[in-house]
């Protein structure tokens, strides 16, 4: 991991001042889900939906302009399944290693 | 050339932050403090003062927007006194931990109850805790004087600290007195630009008051301990300094006579001009008396206090603010565990005096060095701190 | 005056998120629950934002989960102080900025936005002294209320915004109680009695409303207010993928209607020309609502209707204010 979680003294910034914007996506929250979404391209619109609605903002739009989840994000609420309006996305269980 | 002005203390203090050139005032009117918030005011409505002033709602408020403006790398005044201190208690720890070098005139006045506006200094020892750097000033000038260098010590980058000057309520802040006043040329470079390493800038984002999880806490607040007590050497440079430029002299720990002294009263503030015309009066009578006064607080000047104290026979540490249920007496608790450890140190005698605004004798200092020599004559060193001028 | 027309009524509407800015300043990777209601409301007022921002939050579920050293959520300049004075301390960042820009250290031209961030329980409860303060002083800063209506980040603990009937732990549903027992806090008319020149509700069903309002808010003349609904899965009892209906459904009931105030003129957002949706529809899918009988859903109903009247009479009334 390229963030410390545990700084030694000498390490901790000022005033435990966070200096890099962002940092939070070194914490992959995708762990979390127990169904994931899969989106069905056949069927997909590409209404930018997913996108706007999901609160982790795991959505990533491609060249194609097709939106894909990022499953080091997504923390599976289904919040996407439930806005398509083209009812695309599929909630399919997480496999588990 | 400085000019001695016959000026109220208040007044003077606010001529300080004028001359500062502070940015933002932020504070909350309470008695005693009034006419510096209001001089203050009036010197921003003429456009002598080219700052915002925030008419807070409250003093929690007050010090809320001084950590804002301070954050965003702004130099920043507040003042306060007693139950405003009290009620803005929480956000001094964050003060202090966010590294915002505000500065603070604290008027000393006694906290309720029973309501008092009348000095004693309850109102500073309660925020013992809170990593503020705490200076005491004895007299008008020193309070005017004290002013520049807080925020030349709070904004030192070593320190980045906030800086409370402590001076009596009403003894001083209401006072007229003769002051040296800087001509604006004179101090004009004495501070230099406030220029903080971290600020909110849209420029450079950061991220700052994280949540503190266990893994960080405790070395977050070693950080912390380390910068405060660190800033002594920056707080004892900046005196010297200022000796070497203006003439005048601070220490960390002020003595009175005490080099050669077998007793002598500790304590804190204005009533140290006071226990001086006693210290003459019975150094004439042939007793070997003297009085030492803890200016700087916080930090705790260990070892200035030791070198002053540690071949006297006897001290008298008087408190002018009660613990009650405990060590009675704050400035006696610091100063027993400072020479708990010592294999030699002088007999400890705590006395209270002064609470709640009651003036002093100067009959009842005489009492008090008499009470240490009574110590040295029975070899009776009592725990209980006595409370001068009780009527039981 | 602009009205969005429901998303059942133009199937077209739906393409309009597509024109959304692709920029983001609340990354991911955040500890919020799944189907966070406020981290959405969050993720859109700094899309819309921009770069040019600080932000302040006050203690509360989006402070510590955006916060937790050392990940941090934000991508523009962030202080968090305490629970109740965000506005307070927002109100000292825009007086130093002032002076900064009075003594030409920073140019006097340049536009940096202040948003105060503070849940239900920070703008309404403990914070409602800095925010009537901050307010009165006219400083230029947007405060945006994410109402999940309970102390949710400390445990679903009742706040004077939980409304009336709802289950929360200090204001449980039991034998003889029927859990809140009060009418929720009007915030956005405490605001709208400041006097302020822009006050507005939103709802993350409407996201590019929301995003309108925000960009009107920071452009206003003066202090701002957005009081903004956001769905609490564990909170309210309710499926996280249902977050954004329940969200929609909140606005169609009339419970939590959309209207601007600017300059103490009164606007709907929405047109409802089928009228509003029956209350059950609401409150029967969450969990904090199941212990309710017919009596007070009747009254919650009549006072819903009542609140929503009163605002479409206001939007008639011309109060000559500029």
């Amino acid at each position: 991991m390229k963030i410390k979680e545990k700084p030694k003294l000498e390490e901790l910034p000022f005033a435990t001042i966070v200096t890099e914007p962002g940092t939070s996506e070194y914490y992959k929250t995708g762990d979390w889900k127990t169904l994931k979404p899969v989106v069905d391209k056949s069927k997909c619109i590409k209404c930018a939906n997913c996108y706007i609605y999901c609160p982790d903002n795991a959505y990533e739009e491609d060249k194609e302009g097709y939106f894909n989840p990022n499953y080091d994000y997504c923390k599976g609420c289904g919040i996407c399944v439930i806005e398509c309006p083209a009812h695309c996305i599929g909630f399919v269980e997480e496999e588990t290693e | 050339m400085a000019k001695r002005t016959g000026i109220e203390v208040s007044l003077a203090i606010a001529e300080a932050v004028r001359q500062s050139e502070v940015d933002v005032v932020s504070a909350y009117p309470i008695t005693p403090q009034t006419h510096i918030v209001e001089r203050l005011a009036e010197m921003v409505a003429d456009g002598e003062l080219n700052a915002s002033y925030i008419t807070v709602e409250s003093e929690h408020s007050a010090l809320s927007a001084c950590i804002g403006a301070s954050l965003v790398g702004t130099r920043v005044f507040t003042s306060t006194s007693s139950q405003g201190l009290a009620l803005m208690h929480e956000i001094m720890y964050l003060a202090s931990s966010l590294r915002c070098p505000i500065v603070m005139a604290l008027a000393n006045r006694a906290l309720s109850g029973p309501l008092s506006i009348w000095n004693d200094h309850s109102d500073v020892m309660g925020e013992r805790d809170t990593g503020w750097i705490s200076i005491f000033s004895n007299n008008g000038q020193e309070a005017y004087d004290l002013t520049f260098m807080a925020f030349k010590i709070g904004e030192n980058k070593q320190v980045s600290l906030p800086v409370m000057i402590n001076f009596d309520g009403f003894l001083l802040t209401h006072m007229i007195e003769p002051i040296f006043i800087f001509n604006d040329s004179e101090i004009k470079n004495y501070l230099t630009l406030y220029d903080p390493t971290y600020r909110l800038d849209p420029k450079n984002p950061v991220t700052m008051g994280s949540v503190g999880l266990p893994e960080i806490y405790t070395e977050a607040k070693k950080q912390q301990d380390l910068a405060l007590r660190n800033s002594i050497k920056v707080i004892n440079d900046t005196f010297k300094e200022f000796k070497e430029r203006f003439g005048r002299e601070y220490n960390a720990v002020e003595t009175y006579r005490a080099d050669d002294a077998e007793v002598v009263i500790v304590m804190q503030g204005s009533i140290f001009e006071s226990i001086q015309i006693v210290v003459d009066e019975m150094r004439n009578e042939g007793y070997k008396v003297g009085a030492v006064e803890l200016r700087l607080w916080r930090p705790f000047p260990f070892d200035d206090l030791k070198s002053s104290l540690k071949d006297k026979k006897a001290i008298v540490v008087l408190d002018r603010a009660m613990i009650p249920g405990g060590p009675q007496g704050p400035v006696l608790s610091e100063v027993r565990s400072s020479m708990y450890l010592d294999k030699k140190r002088p007999m400890i005698i705590g006395v209270l005096a002064g609470l709640g605004g009651r003036d002093i004798l100067l009959s009842q200092y005489k009492e008090i060095f008499n009470m240490g020599y009574d110590a040295l004559k029975t070899g009776n060193e009592p725990e209980m701190a006595k409370i001068i001028g009780l009527r039981e | 005056m602009s009205k969005i027309l429901r998303p059942k009524e133009v199937f077209l509407n739906v393409f309009a998120n597509k024109m959304v800015s692709r920029r983001e300043y609340f990354a991911r990777g955040h500890r919020a629950c799944q189907g966070c209601g406020a981290a959405l409301v969050l993720r859109l007022i700094f899309k819309e934002a921009g770069p040019n921002t600080i932000a302040v939050n006050a203690t509360g579920c989006m402070e510590i989960i955006s916060s937790p050293y050392p990940y941090t959520a934000w991508k523009i300049p962030w202080v968090h102080v305490a629970f109740e004075n965000a506005a307070a301390v927002a109100s000292g960042i825009e007086a130093a900025i002032k002076a900064l820009k009075n003594k030409g250290k920073i140019p006097a031209n340049e536009d940096i936005n202040i948003i105060a961030i503070g849940g239900d329980g920070g703008t309404a409860d403990i914070g409602i002294q800095a925010l009537s303060g901050a307010f009165a002083r006219w400083h230029k800063f947007l405060y945006v209320c994410y109402d999940n209506e309970a102390y949710m980040n400390t445990g679903v603990q009742g706040s004077s915004s939980t409304p009336l009937g709802a289950s929360t732990t200090t204001t449980p549903a039991g034998k003889i109680s029927i859990g809140q027992g009060n009418w929720k806090k009007n915030l956005p008319e405490i605001a709208v009695a400041h006097r302020i020149p822009y006050v507005a509700t939103a709802c993350p069903a409407y996201p590019l409303d929301l995003m309108r309002k925000v960009k009107k808010a920071l452009n206003a003349n003066g202090p701002s207010y957005i009081h903004i609904l956001a769905v609490c899965p564990p909170g309210w009892g309710t499926p996280p993928e249902l977050t954004i209906r329940i969200s929609r459904m909140a606005v169609e009931t009339g419970v939590f209607p959309l209207y601007e105030v600017e300059n103490g003129r009164y606007c709907l957002s929405l047109d409802m020309p089928e009228g509003l949706r029956p209350i059950e529809d609401y409150i029967t899918i969450q969990r904090r609502y199941r212990h309710l009988k017919k009596e007070t859903i009747s009254e919650i109903r009549n006072r819903v209707l009542k609140e929503y009247k009163r605002l479409q009479l206001l939007e008639k009334m011309d109060f000559e204010e500029s």
